[in-house]
């Protein structure tokens, strides 16, 4: 119910923006984002269209308007009734209009689409105008701006004394800290966990965080102290304070080795969130200037 | 011709005798289970990649040694021979056989980067057949010195990876990524013939490995643009299709379409085929497991039904390619978390009595065992700590979806982040410690939603997801009779992400699997304890064995590396 409040407010306000759409020779073209269905990873693995003529488009787009847009939406991703065009089979594999026009001309009388009166070279302009559109999930161009400030700073800061100010001070380590970020998104990431996580996409915020260090001790022989470098279940690697690589081959608990981890009271903290602290939090510490 | 192609072409004739003329493969020899060769995806159809051998076992594990590695090079520019070592490191590359519909070379590149095999790997008769994307390869299973490479020219589609080749008498199939079927003579590498196997303009791609059952090859496909998961069957000798089952309602009346908000919905609700599933002889059932459902995150347009058959557990008569039955391990996802992990057959005890079951363990951090004749669901169990996206169960067995742990403007802290507490990665049953193993990660991310508009996004779009930190990475093993964690161990270190890409229990009474740290280890599969290890760097995929010339050979994959070893 939360989501479709938030909807409908949405299409309230959509009706005042132009479609979310971007023509190619934009952002229609082939972007860092063309992997997986139009998501990460290698660009182009489906090739978005060549351009059509620029005049057959602006012609299409102007019946479009006029014949499809109240069934289609304007920007051909569905409407009153009508299916998204964008990722229809048929409009999928049409090329000028070709598998296109049967339908317009024919109409789907069981599918509640009537016939319409429009010729070969109308239908082609409007196939023109319909292939002008990015296919893929993500699209850069639909993104807007929203702000992730929702949250209630006074409680957030009341979450904050609670639960960090015994590490943290707003006067001290993170004294002006909401000047520190443009982004809210990436404050929020960053006090989530500083330096970034991992586990899933998403950029890590630059931000000082002590490293992870390791004390091994061996049977005999003097412990070890440094910087942690790898570990697995054979073999720990560590650099001292002077800069020496130590490693140590390990076989079950020995050597013993204590990992400190500057981030384990962050990591703690993780299940116990709710995802309002988490807006609250935020809320409050973009006030920290 | 130039001296350096005829000094190829000579060197490609002196191998040429080293090619065993080989039986093929008889489909009746995939019906026993898994013995001395590797024939088919899992080495056999139960899915349980538990193999009898047990010349190599707990007492001499500690002895087990390289007998040889061998590197390859995807790609058409690979020239073979000169630079790429002799010796123990494979005998140099044989000369590349060349096709494809399309024009472009992906070469080494693809999804991470590299030549990356997480095929699982044929052994039919001493020699290995395995594949990345495009590419499909033969090596001599004695050395490793390479026999043929087949090379495809793609028009594209997406490089995920590749799962591996289907054998049928001495044919070999191979999907590509721009969605070709493509069969090659196992004895010289070269193509019989290719067929489209979905369309490339609804942006399917094409990773599974084929399933060869009797005289149907089964294939698989991947999408994420909004259009229909299917599995279909074709023909071995001519790759005409048998038939084709779809994953979604197609037509008013299907079984299904109630879950949806309409038929358009429908049949762009996605549901995709693309890991292999597992075959009981029996019943003449192929069960599998489907995909997520499209839109995969702005889900309002599907309606708020479960969007049947998307994220199940599918079980379909080979005969005939209709469903006998389905369980749905994720009802209405929405977070992309594919149910696509090879189930598990295993014939054992439950409740007093024996029963043919079914086991797996999903994507959202949920496990279950299901009655494999009839889809009746028996046990549900969580492997993960942190998982927090189900408010609990309900009387199926199901996880109830919390919609508030979607994604949020603001953020939603949802675990597990998309790659899930599991993944593809085969797991693993061993019947000696009735354990079900399985690699897991405990981990979270914040899950943004960035698609305003309210009839949302296509394909996987509408949502930005930012990793936050993970609490740790196991080995996981799992009772099937009560669905509890049985041990686990947990990889060192702060968190992490990843582990194995999958598992192989032996009679030998080893578990072999990758480890986060790009080790090969062998542990002991009823308490974890390690009992040998080698590093690779990263294992890609999931550990095999085989048996050739009175000797065992344990098989794993680093990257573009084959290392098998064995005990002298």
């Amino acid at each position: 119910m939360r989501i479709t409040g938030i909807l409908l407010a949405i299409v309230v306000a959509s009706a005042q923006v132009p479609p979310a759409q971007t023509p190619p020779g934009t952002a229609g073209g082939r972007g860092a984002q063309g992997g997986r269905g139009g998501g990460r990873g290698p660009g182009g693995a489906y090739p978005q269209r060549a351009p059509g003529d620029a005049a057959a488009v602006d012609r299409g787009r102007a019946s479009f308007g006029v014949n499809c847009a109240f069934c289609h939406g304007s920007d051909a991703r569905g409407g009153e009734g009508g299916p998204n065009l964008i990722r229809s089979q048929l409009v999928l594999n049409d090329q000028n209009g070709e598998l296109i026009t049967p339908v317009v001309q024919n109409g789907r009388p069981d599918a509640g689409m009537p016939k319409l009166a429009l010729s070969n070279a109308q239908v082609a302009d409007i196939a023109a105008f319909i292939h002008s559109f990015r296919v893929a999930g993500y699209d850069p161009a639909r993104e807007r701006p929203v702000s992730i400030l929702v949250g209630d700073a006074k409680a957030g800061e009341a979450y904050f004394n609670a639960k960090c100010a015994s590490c943290h001070s707003v006067t001290g380590d993170l004294k002006g800290i909401g000047a520190k970020f443009q982004d809210p998104k990436t404050l929020q990431q960053s006090w989530l966990m500083p330096g970034g996580g991992r586990g899933g996409f998403g950029a890590a915020a630059p931000v000082n965080v002590p490293p992870v260090t390791v004390t091994v001790t061996p049977p005999t022989g003097p412990k070890a102290e440094g910087r942690l470098g790898r570990i697995d279940d054979f073999v720990v690697t560590l650099t001292e304070a002077d800069g020496t690589p130590r490693t140590f081959r390990r076989d079950g608990d020995v050597p013993k080795v204590e990992i400190h981890d500057p981030l384990e009271p962050h990591r703690r903290l993780l299940p116990t969130y709710t995802d309002k602290d988490i807006h609250n939090l935020t809320a409050y510490l973009v006030t920290v200037k | 011709m130039t001296r350096m192609n005829k000094l190829l072409l000579t060197t490609y004739l002196c191998l040429l005798p080293a090619i065993s003329p080989g039986q093929g493969l008889n489909s009746a020899q995939l019906l026993k289970p898994l013995g001395d060769d590797w024939p088919t995806y899992s080495g056999d159809y139960t899915g349980r990649r538990y193999s009898g051998l047990a010349q190599i076992n707990q007492s001499n594990v500690k002895n087990l040694t390289l007998a040889w590695a061998s590197r390859v090079t995807a790609g058409a520019g690979n020239t073979g021979g000169g630079g790429r070592g002799g010796g123990r490191f494979g005998g140099g590359g044989a000369p590349v056989i060349i096709g494809g519909e399309g024009t472009a070379d992906a070469g080494a590149g693809g999804f991470g980067g590299g030549t990356n095999i997480r095929a699982s790997i044929l052994e039919v008769d001493g020699i290995l057949y395995f594949s990345t994307p495009d590419n499909a390869w033969a090596v001599d299973a004695r050395d490793g010195h390479e026999l043929w490479h087949y090379f495809w020219k793609t028009k594209g589609g997406t490089h995920i990876g590749n799962r591996g080749l289907g054998m049928w008498g001495n044919w070999l199939y191979m999907e590509t990524p721009d969605d070709y079927l493509v069969c090659l003579d196992a004895r010289t590498g070269k193509e019989k013939w290719h067929t489209e196997i979905a369309d490339f303009n609804e942006q399917y791609f094409s990773t599974m490995a084929p399933i060869v059952v009797g005289n149907h090859i089964l294939v698989g496909t991947g999408d994420d643009l909004d259009a229909p998961g299917f599995l279909q069957a074709r023909d071995p000798e001519t790759g005409a299709l048998q038939w084709k089952f779809y994953t979604v309602p197609m037509k008013a009346g299907d079984p299904g379409l109630e879950t949806w908000a309409n038929l358009d919905a429908a049949r762009h609700g996605g549901g995709q085929v693309w890991v292999p599933g597992s075959y009981d002889p029996e019943t003449h059932l192929y069960i599998t497991g489907t995909g997520n459902p499209t839109p995969a995150y702005t889900s309002q347009a599907r309606g708020e039904g479960d969007n049947l058959f998307t994220c199940a557990l599918v079980a379909i008569n080979v005969d005939t390619g209709k469903m006998a039955w389905y369980y749905q391990t994720s009802p209405h996802d929405t977070h992309d978390w594919d149910s696509a992990q090879t189930p598990v057959l295993v014939d054992a005890e439950f409740g007093g009595k024996m029963r043919k079951l079914v086991l797996t363990a999903a994507r959202n951090g949920y496990y279950f065992t299901v009655d494999r004749l009839t889809g009746e669901h028996l046990v549900t169990g969580k492997f993960s700590d942190t998982a927090n996206w189900a408010k609990g169960l309900n009387a199926k067995g199901q996880p109830v979806r919390d919609p508030a742990k979607d994604f949020d403007i603001a953020g939603a802290m949802v675990s597990p982040p998309n790659g899930g507490v599991t993944n593809w990665p085969p797991p693993s049953f061993d019947p000696e410690t009735g354990l079900f193993y399985v690699p897991s990660s405990d981990a979270y991310a914040m899950y943004y939603l960035t698609e305003t508009d309210p009839r949302g996004a296509m394909g996987l779009g509408g949502k930005e997801e930012a990793g936050v930190g993970s609490l740790g990475t196991y080995l996981t093993a799992i009772d099937y009779k009560t669905g509890k964690i049985a041990w686990r161990h947990k990889y060192p270190g702060t968190g992490g992400f990843g582990g194995g890409n999958g598992m192989l229990t032996t009679a030998g009474k080893l578990l072999f699997a990758g480890d986060q740290g790009g080790n090969l280890v062998a542990y002991d599969p009823a308490n974890g304890k390690i009992l040998w290890h080698t590093h690779l760097g990263q294992v890609s995929n999931a550990p095999e064995t085989y048996m050739l010339d009175g000797h065992q050979y344990v098989l794993a994959a680093a990257g573009d590396t084959l290392y098998a070893f064995t005990l002298y």
